[in-house]
Formats: C-alpha cells, structure tokens, sequence
C-alpha cells in the first residue's frame, strides 16, 4: 500500500496506516545507516531546498544529510540570510527559492502555519521541519520508529511528557501520531505550560501536576527541551523548574524498569535531565538522532518519488 | 423628487410595518402614506422590498488620510452604499490620527466631495492615541465628529478614562472604548481554547475583553455618562453590560456580523482573513451574542470594516494585521444567521441597523432619522428573499481581506437613498 503523500506538513490529518506505512518505509533506510557505505543513488539528479527561517542545527543538518545520502543536491536558505534581513515577505522569498526549480521544500519557521501557507502557494512538495508552536512531524515520526524499535509496537503505550507542552511542537506531533493507536497520555509540567485545553488534542490525555505521579506506570518518558528565553516571560524560576521537574535518576526509579527516556534535543543537562538519566540504559536520545536519517530519507523519497515529472 | 412605492416601510422608531409609499424631497421627507401621487416625483418601485431608515454603521476604517491603498473615503463609502449603509463612523486611527480639528475637518470635506454616503468622523479620545493626554475633543466636535474612540487600542488608562468621560459628557458625545487588557493579550493572535491550542497560535482569553468592560461599566457609573463597547465578542462582556443596564448605567454594545457568524472552528488553514480583534470567539460566546443581539442587551450590529491590501495579509497569520472587510456582508449575514432562522424579528435587525446605532450617538441622530414627515430622507431598501452570491472580486472596496468570498445570500441590499437622491442600486 502506498497512501501517496504530497506535502508532509503535519500529523494531524494522517491516519493510523498512513503513518504505520511512513514508519514501515523507513526500515530499509535505518539498515543504510549501519553500511560503511552510506550514499544511495536513488534521487540524483533532484534537488531539496531547505528553507530554515528559524535557526536549527540537529534538524538541518539531519535533512541536508538525510538528502544527501540519497544522492539529491540541496539548497540552502538560513535564517540569517539577508534576504529575510532586507525585509522580503515570505511568500517572495520561497517564490524566488521556486523559481530555482527544487522539487521539494523543506522548511522550518518560528510561526505556526508558516508551512501551510508556503504550501497554498507552491506545487512543489512541502515538507514542515518544525513550525512555531504547531507541529514538528518528522521528529514524532523518528519517536515513533524508535519507541517501536525498542518496545516492539505503538500500540496501547502509557506516554508521560515532561516539560512546556504548550509551547512545544514535539508534543504536540507526538500526541497525534501516538494517540491514533491508542495511546494514554501524562502530561506533567508547571501548570502555566499544561493548560486544560490539551486535553482536546487526543482521546486520552491527563494532565498531572507531580512528576512522581506521572512517572508510575510509565511506558515511555518524554522530556521536552526548556527554552530558557520561556522562563523569562515570566513562567517561574529555573530554580523552581529544577527542584519540581527535573528528570532525575531517583525519580525514574518510581517508572517501570523498561521505560524507556527520550529527548528531542538539543538537551540542557541539569536543566530538564539529569546527566545521569541522559547517558543511562533507558535513554534513547542518541537512537532518536540516527532514526531520524532514516525517516527523512523515507519522507523525501516518498514525496519526491512520486512528484509529477517536470 | 423622489417617491418610493409600494415598499414594506419598516420603522421601528414608531413601531410602523405597512405598505407605504415614500416621498422625499430637498433632502427630507416630505410625506408617509398610502398611495401618494406625486405628478412631479421620480418613481422608484420598491415592489417586494422593504424600506428601512438609513442604517448606521457605528465602527469602520476608511483608511483616508495615510492607507490609501488600502481604502479611500471614495472606496470606503462605495463599499458602504452597496452595503445599504447610508452613514457611517469611520475610527480615528489614520495615518495621522484624527486627533485635531484639522483632520477632521479634511476627512468632513472629502467626504462632502467624493462620498457616496455620510461619513461621521470619530476622533481620538488622547493625543496619537497614545493614551497621554486628552486630544482636542472640543475642537473635534465643532469640526463635525460624533463619538470620541482610541479604537485599535483600549483608552490607555482608567485615569484617562474617567477625564474623557467627564469631559464628553459635558459635550454630549458617547465614549466608544475598545476593551482590552493589552497585558492579556499580548501576543495573541486568535482566542485561547482548544483550537489555539491545536494550531500551536498564541491565544488572547475571553476575560481581556471582559476586564475592560468591568473598567468601562464601573467608570461609567462614577462618572453618569455613557460608555459604548465597541466590537463585544464574548458571554462574560454581555452579562457585565446586561447587569449595568439593569442598574440603570448608561452603558451600550455594538455586535459585528463576523462574531455573530463565525467561531474560531472557523479558522482554516491559517487562512488570515480569519484574523481579526476581537479574535473569533468560542461557539458558546457566538452562541449568547446571539442571545443578546435578540434579547436586547446589544444595542446595534457595527461592521468594524477594517480594509487591509492583499500583500499584508498574504503573510503568515501570526504577522498578519488584524481586521476584514464587512459593509457588503453586514446586512445578508444578518438576515441568513438572524432573521431567516428565526432567532430576531426583520423589526429588530433593521433597530440594530438604525436606531440602535442613533441613540448611541445620541438624542439628535435618533430623532431625525424616522420615518416620518420631515425626517432626514435616509433610506435603506433591500430585498429578503432574492438568491445571490458574495464575490470580494466584485467588491467596491479597495481591499478584498473577507472571510466571507463565495458565500451564498438570501436577500440583501437592493438600493441606499441618502438626502433624497439614490446612492448606489443594485
């Protein structure tokens, strides 16, 4: 089965095979990341545009590697570029970008929706990298393959997240993706960044106030990254932060022996996590960071494989 | 000479829905009866519509002077007359304010020149409106303006407040308040529940709104003169100017179109022409504007028309300029979401048009803006049944910002009269 996927701007509207399918698609491509040699043929001759208007390092890269790996060219735009300095609207700037003929676009913008718009624009694919507060697909699809990996299924999973879920797109993606095969979500963090209303975005989701309630029965724990510009909106004091929420490796003692810890980076230790819990047997960090090659490659094949010919 | 026949004549100034003809003449009119023969008269046959007062609308921009490309008195007023609106209060935040004499005195004598309807000029409540220091405001009145308002932005303080209320009351103009606590709403872009939260869009609460009305409502009692909340989206709002109201505080609301009509499901996509302030409103607060607008406590229906080019919208939402166009849709929304379900009366929507709107601006509008012998000759006609649908191409508006492009009508607009002669007609 192949569902065909155009754009990727979002979990949201896929449904439970059409992710499983994305997932399923990406398995070949994470044996790829384990040959000596890496580089594939299978897109030479096309070219991904990354239009990074937010600054991003991991997800960049993972892309233009990711690309690269299939044997496509890319093309880089970077928020510092000067375009964007000068003032020119987005719609021109990804305009111009199109006009030099990329047959799928990659982009990252601080506001929600940002991919949406390009996308009523363009006709080339588009592939949302992390917009605003919104959604950041990819990276739920990397979680996903590697929470399979490691657990066996998706289905039915007991999901704690840590952290600012308001403000976190990797939250929100991965609430999607998850709750489509039944997932029960914990949310835990300082009430001002778990508001009532997430309880909207999934079948079931709590919100708990104590990490050490959240922790018990946990299938998979999800730290999200503190963005400390947040801290000083005022939120509360990483003091506070730090004695309420941090991931510490006497609290995951209160979580299930197999639960396993993931982060979507870049991580701050000794804010979020404790060093300890970061590096120790349950962490998947690292993994996440590899499976992510394999699903961008999966996802840019995908979407260029079956674009129109030009 | 103009005689309007055999059209419905809806007043609801005096309670009056018959068939009547209508004679107007050297700008008022001259008579209200039943088959007039005027040998003289120009004859419109108004078969099958009704003939209202001229409506009002008490909120819009019309961008002149300073945004001309985004609409002009000329383009406003075009827009306004297709719409059935016969006067309208354009909003002081111009490119320069109009917070002096000078330029409203310019708007007052362009509009004479190139306006196909009446245009009333609000002046700022303080100077810029930056919330300072109080504007020229007596200065303004003698100029032509109707309404003193900082819209776009609340009156800056309760302080400020208070002196524009004592100040106005003297002068007999209402205080039209844009209620909002900015420190609320920072950064808001649509209003906070489930959807914000699923778009990842930095939501603004209800009670930004409401804490400003609650300011606006207790000033209004302390001081004894009236206070009218612009653009009222929200239930909290309305049973903070219900409560008042009952206690006798002479305070007043306007409702627009889009907020009895739409909700923030609404938004698609991040489609910007969904981006207004107020934000679109949860489906439980469109739900008791309804209420209100039905009940009595809304005392009239504004557009709060906010024309903006097609290059500031084209952007993402959360740097878009907030606001649509709406004197072309007012008057068909409000019969599709009002009238034709049967939530109000054809009586009551057309007393939100027209003297809802007039006794805001007081004793003065309200009175000659009847229909009777020697009224102002101000009318509204429109159809209620005709079958049509709403292109922004076609728009006379400079600006086509509508949530509302390729929406189907029932009844509409079907001639605007202003000061006896025919303004626009389908």
């Amino acid at each position: 089965m192949n569902p065909g996927f155009h754009d990727l701007l979002g979990i949201e509207p896929l449904t439970a095979p059409e992710i499983a399918f994305l997932l399923d698609q990406s398995q070949p491509f994470q044996e790829i990341q384990r040959h000596p040699l890496k580089k594939l043929a299978t897109l030479r001759g096309k070219t991904v545009c990354l239009a990074f208007f937010e600054n991003s390092t991991r997800t960049r890269i993972s892309f233009t590697t990711a690309a690269s790996r299939l044997g496509a060219d890319t093309m880089n735009l970077q928020a510092e570029s000067s375009s964007l300095k000068k003032g020119e609207s987005l719609l021109d700037t990804v305009r111009t970008l199109d006009a030099m003929k990329p047959d799928c676009i990659v982009m990252r913008h601080a506001s929600s929706g940002a991919p949406h718009f390009v996308a009523r624009h363009l006709e080339i694919p588009v592939i949302n990298a992390g917009d605003g507060t919104h959604e950041h697909p990819t990276q739920a699809l990397l979680d996903a393959l590697t929470i399979r990996d490691r657990r066996g299924s998706l289905e039915n999973l007991r999901i704690t997240m840590i952290g600012d879920i308001l403000h976190s797109r990797v939250a929100r993606s991965n609430i999607h993706l998850l709750g489509r095969f039944g997932a029960h979500f914990t949310l835990c963090g300082p009430p001002q960044w778990v508001p009532r209303e997430l309880e909207t975005l999934a079948p079931n989701v709590r919100r708990v106030f104590a990490i050490e309630e959240a922790l018990k029965d946990a299938d998979v724990v999800m730290v999200l990254r503190v963005q400390t510009e947040r801290l000083h909106e005022p939120a509360l004091s990483v003091e506070d932060y730090i004695l309420l929420y941090q991931l510490t490796p006497e609290r995951m003692k209160l979580a299930p022996p197999q639960a396993i810890v993931m982060h979507p980076g870049p991580m701050i230790r000794g804010l979020e996590i404790d060093p300890a819990v970061a590096d120790g047997p349950q962490s998947c960090v690292l993994e996440q960071v590899t499976n992510g090659l394999a699903v961008r490659m999966a996802l840019l094949f995908q979407v260029m494989s079956i674009a129109p010919p030009s | 000479m103009l005689l309007i026949k055999n059209g419905r004549v809806i007043d609801p100034a005096s309670r009056t829905d018959a068939q009547l003809d209508v004679l107007l003449e050297g700008g008022t009119i001259r008579d209200v009866a039943a088959g007039i023969v005027a040998r003289d008269a120009a004859v419109f046959d108004a078969t099958g519509l009704i003939v209202a007062p001229g409506f009002i609308d008490l909120h819009c921009h019309l961008r002149e002077p300073g945004e001309e490309f985004k609409e002009t008195i000329e383009s406003g007023t075009r827009a306004a007359a297709r719409g059935g609106f016969t006067a309208v209060c354009c909003m002081p935040n111009t490119k320069p304010v109009n917070d002096n004499a000078a330029v409203t005195r310019s708007i007052v004598e362009r509009a004479a020149a190139v306006g196909s309807v009446r245009v009333w000029p609000i002046g700022a409540v303080t100077l810029g409106s930056k919330g300072e220091a109080l504007a020229e405001i007596a200065a303004m009145r003698r100029a032509g303006i109707v309404a003193v308002s900082d819209d776009g932005r609340p009156v800056a303080t309760a302080k400020l407040l208070r002196s524009a209320m004592e100040f106005c009351r003297e002068l007999q103009l209402t205080v039209i308040d844009h209620c909002e606590d900015t420190s609320l709403s920072a950064g808001g872009v649509m209003r906070e529940g489930p959807t914000s939260i699923r778009m990842g869009l930095h939501g603004i609460p209800a009670c930004a709104e409401s804490l400003a009305v609650a300011r606006g409502v207790q000033i209004a009692e302390l001081t004894g003169w009236k206070f009218h909340v612009a653009h009222l989206s929200c239930r909290e709002s309305l049973d903070l100017v219900r409560r008042a109201k009952q206690k006798g505080v002479p305070v007043s609301c306007e409702v627009t179109p889009h907020h009895f009509t739409l909700t923030d499901e609404h938004i698609r996509e991040y489609d910007t022409h969904f981006k207004m302030n107020p934000p679109l409103a949860s489906r439980e607060d469109r739900d008791a504007l309804i209420e209100g607008l039905a009940e009595g406590t809304v005392d009239c229906i504004a557009t709060d028309h906010a024309p903006h080019d097609a290059a500031s919208k084209q952007v993402e939402f959360d740097k878009a300029p907030f606001g649509i166009t709406g004197f072309e849709t007012a008057l068909p929304l409000a019969l599709r979401e009002l009238v034709h379900p049967g939530r109000i009366s054809l009586m009551r929507m057309i007393e939100l048009f027209t003297t809802g709107p007039a006794r805001v601006l007081g004793p003065h509008v309200e009175q000659s803006r009847r229909i009777a012998k020697g009224c102002v000759a101000d009318l509204t006609l429109f159809s209620t049944d005709r079958d049509w649908t709403f292109r922004a191409a076609d728009s006379a508006s400079k600006s086509k910002n509508t949530p509302f492009d390729g929406e189907k009508f029932r009844g509409g607009p079907a001639a605007t009269i202003v000061g006896g002669e025919i303004a626009w007609k389908a």
